[in-house]
C-alpha cells in the first residue's frame, strides 16, 4: 500500500480514508461539465488539527492535495489532476458562534451556505451571497471560489463579508487572519489572499462571516422581453435611473424553456426573454422602486411586467431561476456554461455579440445570468462526443472570451479559473498582473503542492 | 381452467403448484447499462443539485452513496470502465430507491430506470449470489409474490399464528432469541395479517346508487394481506363519489417488487398477467392506493414497449392507471357531511407518490375534503421514512436512522394522527410508533375519508 494512505489511516481511521476504485471514482469530477481527473485517496478530516497533519504528511511526502466541499464548482476547481489527494472538508460542518450583538457567524468550511442563510434569517439577519447551487454548495467552498449569486449588485459577493479567516497553509502551520472589527488596518489584509485563491494558498478551516438586517419588503416582478437587447437595455436603463434592486436577472427563450419544463411555474414560453426584478429594502422604498422598474421596463419594450402576489411565488420565481443552468441539460448532452462579465452599460452590445456567435458558428447557445451585475452564463448545448462541434465551441468561446475584454470585462465573474478558463487568464489579465500571482503563489507553497494546475501552470 | 385455490391444498401439493407455477428461466441478454442510450447516462452533468435530498449522502456524505455518485458508477459502467463489483452493487442496495433525486433534478435525470437498470444488471451478473441470499430471493420474488395464492396461503398461517397468540406466546417467552441474529432484529416489523382478504371484503362488481364512473380495482399482494380493509375503505370512498367497482378476485403482484430488486423479466411478466386481470376497454380507470405499486404500474407502457402482444395495452393501461387520490380530485371529491369529531392529522408523502408519481397536492385536498380535519404539515414531509420496499429488511442500520427521523418530525406537528398513503411506510411507521410507545395513529388518507362517510351526520 502507499505509504502515504497507511499513515493516513493511522492518523484518521479507515472509516475517513478512502481509496477503493468505486470510491476515488466518484471524486474525480466536481459541478463542470466536460472535465475529469483522478485521485488516488480522499480524506475526510473533522479539525483544523487534522488538516494540518494531513497537509505536513502530504508535503513530507511531496504530494499534491486539493481541497474540496460538496464538488459543485463550475470551472473544476476541485478536480484532483494526476492522482492528487482529495482533502474533503464536507464533514467539517460545526456552526461555531452566531453572535448577534456584532452580526457576525462563525463556522466551519463545511458549513452548506443554505445553512448560514437559514440561521441569519431565524435571527432576523441576511447573508446575502446566495449562489445557485446554495443548497448544497459549502461555505468553505464559497469562499476559495469568491462566489457571487443573484443579489450581486445590490450586497456584493463573498468577499464582501468574510471578516476572519483560519488558514492551514500548504507546510501545515496555522494562521489567523482578520476579526470581528469592522475596523481593521493592522498589516496587510491577508485574508483577501485566500478568498478567491481555489484552494491554491492555503486550506481554509475556520471562517467568521458578517451578517446584515434582513430587510423589511421585498417585491419580485417579471418582466417579459420580445426582443433579447430589450431586456439589456432595461437593464441599463434601470441603474441609470439610480435604481440599485437587489436582483436583476435574465433567462433567454431556450432558458425559459428548460427552467419551465423543469419548475413548472408558469413562465411564458413565447417570451424572447424574461427578467426577474427584486427589490428590498424598507416598504416606501421598495414600493417606490418597484413602480419605477416597472415603468422602465414598459418603456424599454416589455411587453408584460407581473408583480409576484405573494412572497411563496417570489421564492419560486428566485428557486427556479436558480435551476436554470442545470435544467438546460435537458435539451443537449454536454452544457458548458460560460461566465463572461461586462460593465453593465455594455449588456445589450454583449447579448447581441453571443447570438451572432451562436449563428455563426451554429451552434445552440442558452442565456441567462445575473443581468444586473453585467454576470452572464451564455451556456453551450453541445455534446461532447462531437468532436467536430466541440472545436466549434472553443472557437465560440474564445471570440465572446475576447469580445468581453474588448468591452473592459473579464472572463469570469463568479465561477473561477481553475481548470476550465485556465488558457484565457493572460490574455485578461495581462503578464505583469499573471507575473505577480505566481510570485504570491511562489512564496505562500513553494512547491506547488496546493491544488496544482489550477488558475495557472506553474513549471 | 379454474384451479383449487393454494389455501385448500395440503402442504405437499402447494410446494408442486409452486414449482410449477414460478415464471421459467429468461434467455441470455447482455447487461442494460452497457446497451443503454448514452444521453441518458449523459444527462447527469453532476451539478450536486441532487446531493442534500438524498438521505444516505445526507447520512454519510459520502460522493458514492449519492445519487450522482451512483451514476457516475454507472457511467464507468457503461463506458467498460468498471465492471458490475460487489462493491457497486452494495452501493446500489444502499440506495433507497426514494426517488428524492427525480425531483430535485433541473437536468431530468431519469434515476429510477438508471436504478432499476443497475439492479438487474447486478442480478444479472452474479456478484452479490450466496446460497442464503439466492434461496430468500427464490422463495420471495420468485415463488412467493409471483403466486398471490400461496401469498394468500403464507398470509393465512402468519394470521393463524399471529390471531391464536402464537407470537405473543413466542415473545414473551423470549424464543426470537433462537431466530437468526438479522431474522431476530426483523421479527418485530413483522405487521399484523389482518383476518379477512380484500376477495372477502369487496364484491366482484360493486356499483353506486348514482354511477358516473366504472374503474377497476387493483388490491395488491401486501396490501391485500394486511391492509385488506384499506382496499375496502377504497371500494367505499370510489361508490360514495360515484364509481362503480369492478375488483378482480385474484390479483398478481404488479411486479414493482421484482423491478426494484434487479428481476425486470419477472416484473414484465407480472405486468402481462396484471393487465389480463382487466377488461380494460369497459373500465374509465383503473385505481391503485399503494404509492409504490403506483408508482412502477404508471411505467407499464415503458415496460412492454417492445412487446408486440402487450405493448397498445400497456400503453392504454397508462393512460387509465390512477392513483386513487389523483381520480378522486380529477373527477371532484364529494365532501362527507359534517360528522363526529375534529381532528388534527399530518401527512407523511410516500417517496413513490411525491417523487414517483410527482402527487402531492391531491392527498392533501382529501384530506382537507374531511369536515373538520385539521391539517398540519409535517416538516420533511418528502423525506423517506425508511421503509422503501424492502430497505428495511435489508438495511435495517440506516432504515431505523430514518424511522427515528421521521417520527422525530411527527412529534413536533404534535398530530395525533399520521396519514400516509403506502403499505410500506404504514408498517414502517406504525412498528416505530409501537416500539416507541408513542399514541399517534398511522392510517392511510383514504381511510379517513371512509370513516368520515361512515361519520356523516353523526352528532
Amino acid at each position: 500500500m502507499d505509504p502515504l494512505v497507511s499513515d493516513l489511516l493511522a492518523l484518521l481511521g479507515k472509516e475517513r480514508v478512502l481509496f477503493e476504485p468505486e470510491h476515488l471514482a466518484v471524486y474525480g469530477f466536481d459541478g463542470t461539465a466536460a472535465l475529469s481527473g483522478a485521485t488516488s485517496c480522499v480524506v475526510f478530516p473533522e479539525t483544523a488539527e487534522e488538516v494540518s497533519q494531513v497537509l505536513k504528511r502530504a508535503h513530507a511526502a511531496k504530494r499534491a492535495v486539493v481541497t474540496r466541499g460538496s464538488g459543485t464548482g463550475l470551472s473544476g476547481g476541485s478536480i484532483p489532476l494526476n492522482g492528487s489527494l482529495v482533502l474533503c472538508l464536507a464533514r467539517m460542518n460545526r456552526v461555531l458562534e452566531l453572535d448577534p450583538k456584532n452580526l457576525t457567524i462563525e463556522v466551519e468550511p463545511g458549513v452548506t451556505t443554505i445553512t448560514v442563510a437559514e440561521l441569519a434569517d431565524k435571527e432576523g439577519l441576511l447573508y446575502p451571497p446566495d449562489p445557485g447551487s446554495m443548497k448544497i454548495s459549502t461555505i468553505g467552498g464559497n469562499v476559495a471560489e469568491n462566489s457571487g449569486g443573484l443579489r450581486g449588485l445590490k450586497y456584493g459577493i463573498t468577499r464582501d463579508y468574510v471578516m476572519g479567516l483560519e488558514v492551514v497553509l500548504a507546510n501545515g502551520e496555522r494562521v489567523q487572519l482578520g476579526n470581528k472589527c469592522v475596523k481593521d488596518v493592522a498589516g496587510y489584509s491577508m485574508k483577501d489572499v485566500f478568498i478567491g485563491s481555489e484552494g491554491t494558498l492555503g486550506v481554509i478551516t475556520k471562517i467568521l462571516l458578517k451578517l446584515v438586517p434582513k430587510p423589511q419588503a421585498k417585491k419580485t416582478l417579471l418582466a417579459t422581453f420580445s426582443r433579447m437587447d430589450a431586456a439589456a437595455e432595461t437593464v441599463s436603463a434601470i441603474i441609470a435611473e439610480k435604481i440599485i434592486p437587489c436582483t436583476l436577472e435574465f433567462l433567454d427563450k431556450i432558458t425559459i424553456g428548460c427552467v419551465e419544463d423543469f419548475a413548472k411555474i408558469g413562465l411564458p414560453l413565447d417570451a424572447e426573454a424574461i427578467l426577474l426584478m427584486e427589490t428590498d429594502g424598507h416598504p416606501a422604498v421598495v414600493a417606490e422602486e418597484a413602480a419605477k422598474m416597472e415603468e422602465v421596463a414598459r418603456r424599454c419594450g416589455a411587453v408584460n411586467v407581473q408583480i409576484a402576489a405573494t412572497a411563496e411565488e417570489s421564492v419560486k420565481l428566485a428557486s427556479a431561476r436558480r435551476a436554470a443552468f442545470s435544467a438546460l441539460a435537458r435539451v443537449a448532452p454536454t452544457t458548458i456554461l460560460e461566465d463572461a462579465t461586462v460593465p453593465r452599460s455594455e449588456l445589450a452590445r454583449m447579448v447581441n455579440f453571443i447570438q451572432g456567435v451562436g449563428e455563426r458558428y451554429n451552434l445552440r447557445i442558452g442565456t441567462f445570468g445575473h443581468m444586473g451585475d453585467g454576470n452572464l452564463h451564455p451556456t453551450f448545448l453541445t455534446d461532447e462526443k462531437n468532436t467536430e462541434e466541440m472545436h466549434r465551441v472553443e472557437a465560440a468561446m474564445k471570440e465572446i472570451f475576447d469580445f468581453a475584454i474588448e468591452l473592459g470585462g473579464t472572463i469570469t465573474g463568479e465561477h473561477g479559473v481553475g481548470l476550465a478558463k485556465k488558457s484565457f487568464l493572460p490574455g485578461a489579465i495581462g503578464n505583469a498582473s499573471l507575473h505577480l500571482m505566481k510570485q504570491l503563489k511562489k512564496t505562500l507553497d513553494p512547491e506547488t503542492l496546493l491544488n496544482p494546475g489550477k488558475i495557472f501552470d506553474l513549471p | 381452467m379454474s384451479k383449487t385455490p393454494l389455501t385448500e391444498l395440503p402442504p405437499q401439493a402447494v410446494i408442486e403448484r409452486i414449482g410449477r407455477d414460478a415464471p421459467q428461466g429468461r434467455a441470455a441478454r447482455p447487461f442494460y447499462l452497457k446497451e443503454l442510450d448514452y444521453s441518458v447516462v449523459q444527462q447527469c452533468m453532476h451539478c450536486g443539485m441532487c446531493l442534500p435530498t438524498c438521505p444516505t449522502y445526507d447520512t454519510t456524505k459520502l460522493e458514492r452513496n449519492s445519487p450522482r455518485g451512483r451514476i457516475a458508477l454507472m457511467r464507468r459502467i457503461a463506458d467498460g470502465d468498471l465492471e458490475v463489483t460487489e462493491t457497486f452493487a452494495k452501493e446500489m442496495y444502499f440506495c433507497l430507491g426514494c426517488l428524492a433525486c427525480e425531483t430535485a433534478c433541473p437536468a431530468g435525470v431519469k434515476y429510477a430506470t438508471l436504478f432499476e437498470y443497475a439492479r438487474a444488471d447486478i442480478e444479472h451478473s452474479g456478484v452479490l449470489n450466496n446460497p442464503q441470499r439466492d434461496l430468500i430471493r427464490q422463495l420471495t420474488l420468485k415463488t412467493l409474490f409471483t403466486n398471490p395464492n400461496l401469498l394468500r396461503f403464507v398470509g393465512r398461517l402468519l394470521w393463524i399464528y399471529q390471531a391464536t397468540g402464537m407470537q405473543d406466546l413466542v415473545r414473551s417467552l423470549g424464543l426470537t432469541r433462537l431466530l437468526p441474529k438479522k431474522m431476530r432484529e426483523m421479527e418485530p416489523l413483522t405487521p399484523t395479517v389482518n383476518d379477512q382478504f380484500s376477495d372477502a371484503l369487496i364484491r366482484p362488481v360493486e356499483t353506486p346508487p348514482a354511477k358516473r364512473y366504472r374503474v377497476g380495482l387493483l388490491t395488491g399482494c401486501v396490501q391485500d394481506l394486511i391492509y385488506s380493509d384499506v382496499n375496502r375503505d377504497t371500494a367505499d370512498v370510489l361508490l360514495a363519489n360515484g364509481c362503480e367497482v369492478v375488483t378482480p378476485r385474484s390479483q398478481y403482484c404488479c411486479g414493482s417488487l421484482h423491478a426494484h430488486n434487479g428481476e425486470l423479466e419477472a416484473a414484465r411478466d407480472m405486468a402481462r398477467r396484471t393487465i389480463d386481470s382487466f377488461d380494460l376497454g369497459a373500465l374509465d380507470a383503473v385505481i391503485t392506493n399503494a404509492a409504490g405499486c403506483g408508482s412502477h404500474l404508471k411505467t407499464y407502457g415503458h415496460l412492454l414497449h417492445d412487446d408486440p402482444a402487450y405493448a397498445a395495452r400497456a400503453a392504454e393501461w397508462d393512460r387509465k392507471i390512477k392513483d386513487i387520490h389523483q381520480w378522486l380530485s380529477e373527477i371532484g371529491i364529494t365532501p362527507p357531511r359534517p360528522g363526529v369529531e375534529p381532528q388534527k392529522v399530518t401527512y407523511h408523502e410516500a417517496c413513490h407518490l411525491c417523487h414517483g408519481q410527482k402527487i402531492t397536492a391531491q392527498p392533501r385536498e382529501v384530506l382537507r375534503a374531511i369536515p373538520g380535519l385539521e391539517l398540519v404539515e409535517l416538516p420533511e414531509s418528502t423525506w423517506c421514512c425508511g421503509s422503501a420496499g424492502i430497505y428495511n429488511i435489508t438495511q435495517p442500520e440506516m432504515s431505523q436512522q430514518l424511522l427515528k427521523r421521521k417520527l422525530e418530525q411527527v412529534d413536533a406537528t404534535g398530530a395525533p394522527v399520521v396519514a400516509t398513503a403506502n403499505p410500506g411506510c404504514l408498517v414502517q411507521i406504525v412498528s416505530g410508533l409501537r416500539a416507541s410507545g408513542r399514541d399517534v395513529e398511522a392510517i392511510h388518507p383514504i381511510s379517513l375519508l371512509a370513516r368520515a362517510y361512515r361519520e356523516e351526520g353523526q352528532e
